[in-house]
């Protein structure tokens, strides 16, 4: 009984290996990334293990105090941003081998070709409540 | 209305519906059903015999819940009408209960969501909550645990005790301990207290098997629920055992556990948590962290280390050395295990404290919050890094 984050990247992840940028596939090779997508949380969803999943705009704007009495600062977004999140999923699983197991499938979305992408996931565990009995 | 009364009573009015002949799946189903009419109804009008109207209005709801299912497979030959209830007796259904919902085919998610529902009584909904996950999420889980041990042809009466005294075999109490036992140590700290509800289900256990480790089991839990109220700071921040200002100890629950403990004992059948229980016995017999019985405890960590295989038993037995024996045997310890265990660096980091060599225990402080698998860990030990780099 353990979270994890699976994090997809816009930019920032190692090249995967079938690496095709998503404009350049058919708009059928779109669909059927889409629907594996959506399947997937389906699936996980019947086995119980599925939390949350979200995706983000490519672009957004940086934000920061100011000063007493001062509206917010914004700025960007900027280019020279090595991360770029595109999006997550949550999974609630029993061990940290499941969750690899499944970063492994969502990993295997078709793309280019209908061939699996092979992108590569950031697994992130969730720091989780202290258990009761230390010692 | 007392919930916990009427949550008490769940075991045996599913097991009712169980022996007419429903299947485990249906009847559970029909009793939350009847439950949360319970809820609704009773606060108005009581029933005089609580148990018999939830054997009745779950019943009508299992016959409601088959006569829709079969007619929308337009089948017409099922028999409804109500057999007498058996005569076996309520304990050992309550029993095959718990055997039935910790049974080795299922994981341990499974097992723990389906005990706190079946034989808990909590609501999908409640334990979603508890567990932070979607109410769409744990319905499915408990669904695939109930098709699981149906797939398998598993149901109360085969999960019967077969093999008492070895492990993970279906009807080994082991199992059930090892859920209960998750269930109140690894939960979140949200509207439903897990713990309680873990303390309410072991004791429960406790009145339908006599089994030392059942006893030790629940044992441990009042000893470690005693200290919860000196366990965390005003703010959230994790008190340490030595830190903790002990007037706060619960000592109705440490009183009762150190009884049920010793009963345990006498019986002379050890098992590991009969062991954790006489090491936190131990600490609740001191009144000020500097009277702790070290030696007695690192004996109990020996006890338990020939017990079980697990690394925070060797860790903590470090820890207890360097208490009893000085900081460099707790190095000693520490040093013949795998740097690599989870908690190393922070108990290294506390052994190097205590022998005076700040700069590494801070370094090594440090590195143990990176590692921290929880929050409240983490924040702990960076305060206490930050302690020895500020000089503070």
């Amino acid at each position: 009984m353990a979270k994890y984050l699976l994090l997809k990247h816009y930019r920032g992840a190692p090249a995967p290996v079938n690496d095709v940028c998503m404009d350049q596939w058919t708009p059928e090779e779109i669909s059927a990334h889409m629907q594996y997508m959506h399947d997937f949380a389906a699936r996980l969803e019947k086995t119980g293990e599925f939390v949350d999943g979200q995706a983000l705009a490519p672009e957004g704007t940086w934000v920061r105090y100011d000063g007493e009495g001062r509206p917010p600062v914004t700025d960007g977004p900027f280019a020279e941003t090595k991360d770029l999140i595109a999006g997550w999923m949550v999974i609630d699983v029993d061990s940290h081998e499941r969750a690899v197991e499944l970063a492994g499938e969502l990993s295997a979305a078709p793309g280019a070709g209908g061939k699996p992408i092979h992108e590569w996931l950031e697994l992130r565990p969730f720091l989780a409540a202290p258990p009761t009995i230390t010692e | 209305m007392d919930e916990a009364l009427l949550r008490s009573l769940i075991p045996g009015v599913l097991a009712v519906l169980v022996r007419r002949g429903a299947d485990f799946a249906a009847a559970e189903d029909a009793v939350q059903d009847a439950l949360v009419e319970a809820v609704r109804g009773w606060p108005a009008d009581r029933p005089r015999d609580a148990k018999g109207w939830l054997v009745t209005v779950a019943w009508r709801k299992f016959l409601d819940a088959r006569r829709a299912d079969s007619a929308r497979r337009r089948r017409e030959d099922l028999v409804d009408q109500e057999p007498a209830p058996g005569p076996a007796p309520a304990a050992d259904d309550t029993l095959q209960l718990y055997f039935l919902c910790a049974h080795p085919a299922l994981t341990p998610s499974s097992a723990v969501a389906l005990t706190l529902r079946a034989v808990g009584g909590l609501t999908t909904r409640q334990i979603a909550q508890a567990y932070l996950v979607p109410e769409a999420t744990m319905a499915q889980r408990i669904s695939r645990a109930k098709r699981t041990l149906a797939d398998k042809g598993i149901s109360p009466a085969r999960a019967k005790p077969e093999a008492r005294g070895s492990f993970d075999r279906p009807g080994d109490v082991a199992t059930v301990l090892r859920v209960l036992y998750l269930v109140f140590n690894e939960g979140y700290s949200g509207d439903i207290d897990l713990a309680a509800e873990a303390i309410r289900l072991t004791r429960q256990l406790a009145t339908v098997i006599d089994h030392p480790e059942v006893a030790g089991l629940l044992a441990l839990m009042l000893l470690h629920h005693a200290r919860r109220a000196a366990r965390t700071a005003p703010d959230g921040a994790l008190v340490p055992l030595a830190d903790q200002d002990r007037t706060q100890w619960d000592t109705g629950a440490i009183a009762e556990g150190v009884e049920i403990l010793q009963a345990a004992l006498a019986r002379d059948r050890l098992g590991e948590f009969q062991a954790q229980a006489a090491i936190a016995a131990l600490h609740a017999d001191a009144p000020r962290a500097e009277e702790t019985d070290w030696v007695q405890i690192v004996e109990w960590y020996d006890e338990l280390a020939g017990l079980t295989d697990s690394p925070v038993v060797r860790l903590n037995r470090a820890v207890a050395v360097g208490e009893a024996d000085g900081p460099r045997a707790g190095l000693a310890a520490l040093a013949e295990l795998d740097a690599g265990l989870p908690r190393h660096a922070a108990v290294a980091a506390y052994l190097h404290e205590r022998d005076g060599d700040l700069t590494t225990a801070a370094r090594l402080y440090a590195e143990a919050a990176h590692k921290a698998p929880n929050l409240a860990e983490r924040d702990y030990l960076t305060r206490q890094a930050a302690r020895l780099n500020t000089g503070r």
